[in-house]
């Protein structure tokens, strides 16, 4: 057994650290286009939107159904043969899109369920009052809804963040394929993905406390 | 007097099931009825048709110079029968994510377009009346029972609708709350406000209303002044089903 090389590590982590804005990058704006995407296929299915139903009802099932990594391999490599307009995709577009669907299907179903929780009675009380179906979504069931998925939604972002880390199978360098290729120059494996371990960890631990502080924050105004 | 509310063949089948059978009722302005009869008798459901919570499958519903055929509503008119029917929910029904005064200014801002400044001048208003001035600002989920159907009642009112429905306002309470909640009720009715009120409150009912709504099997078997519906029913339903509340 030959001893950590910690001198190397410490150089590596301003180095690995440099990537830390595209990997937070990629995450936040999948992280938002999933939400806006999410809400929309959720509700979708709460309205029971005829036709549009069903088939987000697929879409669900497949990018759940699915390894992320099969849905962006089949994304960068295998839809550019169906459509060349694809070919010149680059590999953060294609992860950012793949990303994007793939947590929109799992989060879809937890903004639904969420908004199913809200008491029917109080989209009655809406519509009487003379809301419409827009206004009454936006204005008494999504707010209430969101603080019920919060938490969960929190879930998925610190998921996500962890599944950039598979941009780098397609060729993009993030956090990963930068430690990946100062592995493969420098043959200290170890190091390498250890430093890009605990990097992640660090990152996530931060979000974890952010989102203890934000479910205290949340559930003080409609405590019930 | 011309019908302020007209009801006209007003019908609402559950699959096969005919909860109104063709219902015709006639309010005059300032009227103020109650509908008594045994449960699952269609009731709520009548009520819950004029505010086309449930949507009727035939009849029609006049409120003043709107008339809506079931047949062929649309959109916009049912909107507009909404605007003009406030309905007071069994179970309260208030926005969780609202204060009270928010619940009443929703439908003022949202709906009616009113700046909230001038909305907010109306719910303090609305909530002097209905005795919670100093509560404007609380959630729901801090209220009694009492309380927040006071609110579900002044959410109602801020409408200046044509007709007032109240679907068992008193049921889901607990009964230390119910006086209150009547009292409210009792002096909006004062008001002359133009009112329909699904009750199990026999001797409220009598009190307050102008006209009794005996339904049973999805019909009106028979309706009159409080004093001879409670005195000297003439249908043998009726007086089985008074024999049985009395």
């Amino acid at each position: 057994m030959r001893p950590l090389d910690t001198a190397y590590m410490w150089d590596l982590v301003p180095i690995i650290l440099g990537y830390v804005p595209l990997t937070l990058g990629m995450a936040l704006v999948a992280m938002a286009a999933a939400l806006v995407l999410a809400a929309v296929l959720a509700i979708v299915r709460v309205l029971r939107i005829p036709v549009a139903d069903s088939l987000v009802a697929v879409f669900i099932s497949f990018f759940r159904g699915t390894p992320l990594l099969v849905q962006l391999f089949l994304f960068y490599y295998g839809l550019p043969q169906l459509l060349p307009a694809l070919t010149n995709i680059d590999g953060i577009t294609a992860a950012v899109i793949g990303l994007t669907l793939h947590f929109s299907a799992y989060m879809a179903e937890s903004i639904r369920g969420a908004i199913l929780g809200v008491d029917r009675s109080q989209w009655e009380a809406a519509a009487s009052i003379g809301m419409t179906q827009g206004q009454l979504l936006r204005r008494i069931v999504l707010p209430q809804a969101s603080r019920v998925a919060a938490p969960t939604l929190m879930n998925y972002f610190i998921d996500l963040i962890k599944s950039t880390s598979l941009a780098f199978t397609l060729g993009v360098t993030e956090m990963m394929g930068a430690a990946q290729k100062e592995a493969a120059g420098s043959f200290l494996y170890l190091e390498a993905f250890l430093v890009v371990a605990v990097i992640y960890w660090i990152m996530v631990e931060v979000l974890s406390v952010g989102q203890r502080w934000m479910e205290r924050h949340l559930g003080k105004a409609v405590a019930r | 007097m011309k019908c302020e509310i007209d009801i006209a063949g007003l019908t609402k089948r559950f699959g096969t099931n005919t909860v109104l059978d063709g219902i015709d009722l006639c309010l005059k302005p300032g009227e103020r009825v109650a509908i008594i009869g045994p449960s699952g008798t269609g009731k709520s459901t009548l009520l819950r048709c004029l505010n086309w919570l449930d949507a009727p499958d035939a009849g029609r519903i006049t409120v003043g110079d709107l008339s809506v055929d079931a047949a062929h509503a649309t959109r916009a008119q049912i909107l507009a029968l909404r605007r003009r029917t406030g309905f007071v929910f069994q179970n309260y029904a208030l926005f969780a994510n609202k204060t009270a005064r928010q619940n009443i200014t929703e439908g003022l801002t949202t709906v009616r377009g009113w700046s909230q400044a001038k909305a907010a001048a109306r719910a303090d208003e609305i909530l002097a009346q209905i005795g919670l001035a100093d509560r404007g600002d609380s959630y729901p989920s801090a209220m009694s029972g009492g309380q927040q159907q006071r609110v579900g009642i002044g959410r109602a009112m801020a409408l200046d609708a044509d007709l007032l429905l109240f679907d068992e306002p008193t049921s889901a309470l607990d009964p230390e709350w119910v006086g209150e909640v009547l009292d409210l009720i009792r002096s909006i009715a004062d008001g002359r406000q133009t009112m329909l009120i699904v009750t199990h409150e026999m001797q409220f009912a009598r009190e307050i209303a102008d006209r009794i709504v005996f339904m049973d099997g999805g019909r009106i078997v028979e309706q009159g002044p409080p004093a001879r519906i409670f005195g000297d029913p003439q249908d043998d339903r009726t007086r089985a089903f008074l024999r049985r509340v009395g």
